[in-house]
């Protein structure tokens, strides 16, 4: 069985080589992918249509609102779902607080790494920030962006300890930032219908941000992507919080 | 467009794949799991998908490593099958 898996694998492997000899050259204009007419709108009329730079995010945060805003929403019912599959319920949580492991910021940490954290974690965030911030014009946008924020709390709950790192982004808080991350991208599609655009159009909220259309897009991008983040972020920090620990929020790893 | 460096990164991407599939050691497994994923971020940055590579580094690489690694910290190590 395992011999003729092996050949078929090879065979298939061999079929799909053989075929990505007809694949056209990386970056030719005239390959069809680039000369659909759907590719050429975008690539020819999203400046003018979105304001934004960097075709990736003004496919995903405007083009397809939409889509990225039910993106975030299942990254949150995956918090959701490990917590219902693992989680602990409070109640015994504060018990075993009461029995208490008394381990501080660092007291079994060894030096190197507590000190390596220390330097990285700032710097961590200030990049997070700045590719959610920057997601305009350069690779990135919310979704990236949080992750690196939520891999900054990853990685202190690393050197310094789950607690440590819970003491400053609590699980309660974490679900009420991932629920107020999808409210706000919710939020800014339900204000631009009630000033009498569509679900998620940008443009018609140049009345109350300021500078002219293409600001208010880029600015409500902004916080469409900032609720991303939020979202994001939390919810990837309750992921390896409940993982590490078998839901019951001591000290992991 | 460098073609031995693609070449040579296609190569090892296959064998960090195959040696994932073969180890007992899950520990180990995961993270020749997150070679690949580095291996295969870099090719898709040498195509041009940067919005792709820094997602597949951010997540593929960094985040997902360290949740599966959690998560073999809470079974036990060798893989009986």
């Amino acid at each position: 069985m395992k011999a003729f898996a092996s050949i078929l694998v090879v065979v298939l492997g061999a079929v799909l080589l053989h075929a990505s000899k007809d694949f056209p050259l990386l970056g030719d204009a005239m390959s069809p992918a680039n000369n659909h007419p759907v590719a050429r709108h975008y690539i020819e009329e999203t400046v003018n249509d979105t304001h934004v730079r960097n075709l990736v995010t003004a496919v995903l945060a405007d083009y397809r609102g939409y889509d990225t805003m039910f993106e975030t929403v299942v990254v949150f019912v995956a918090g959701i779902g490990i917590l219902a599959v693992i989680g602990v319920p409070t109640a015994r949580i504060r018990q075993n607080e009461n029995l208490g492991s008394t381990r501080q910021f660092g007291v079994d940490s060894d030096l190197i790494i507590l000190q390596t954290c220390r330097l990285i974690v700032p710097v961590l965030q200030l990049f997070a920030l700045y590719v959610i911030a920057h997601g305009h014009h350069s690779p990135g946008g919310g979704f990236q962006g949080g992750v690196l924020f939520g891999a900054s709390y990853i990685l202190l709950a690393l050197s310094g300890g789950l607690r440590e790192a819970l003491r400053r982004l609590s699980e309660s808080l974490s679900f009420r930032l991932a629920a107020f991350g999808i409210v706000l991208y919710a939020g800014v599609g339900l204000l631009s219908m009630a000033l009498g655009g569509n679900f998620l159009d940008y443009a018609v909220l140049d009345r109350l941000l300021p500078g002219d259309v293409a600001m208010a897009r880029s600015h409500s991008m902004l916080i469409v992507e900032a609720g991303v983040g939020f979202t994001v972020t939390t919810i990837l920090f309750v992921i390896y919080a409940n993982l590490a620990t078998r839901g019951n929020l001591e000290d992991g790893l | 467009m460098i073609y031995v460096l693609d070449f040579l990164l296609l190569i090892f991407l296959v064998v960090a794949a195959v040696i994932s599939l073969r180890l007992k050691d899950l520990l180990g497994a995961s993270m020749v799991l997150g070679v690949y994923s580095f291996l295969i971020c870099l090719l898709w940055a040498a195509m041009g998908a940067v919005d792709v590579a820094f997602t597949e580094a951010a997540v593929g690489a960094g985040v997902s490593t360290v949740i599966l690694i959690a998560t073999v910290y809470q079974t036990r190590r060798i893989s009986k099958d």
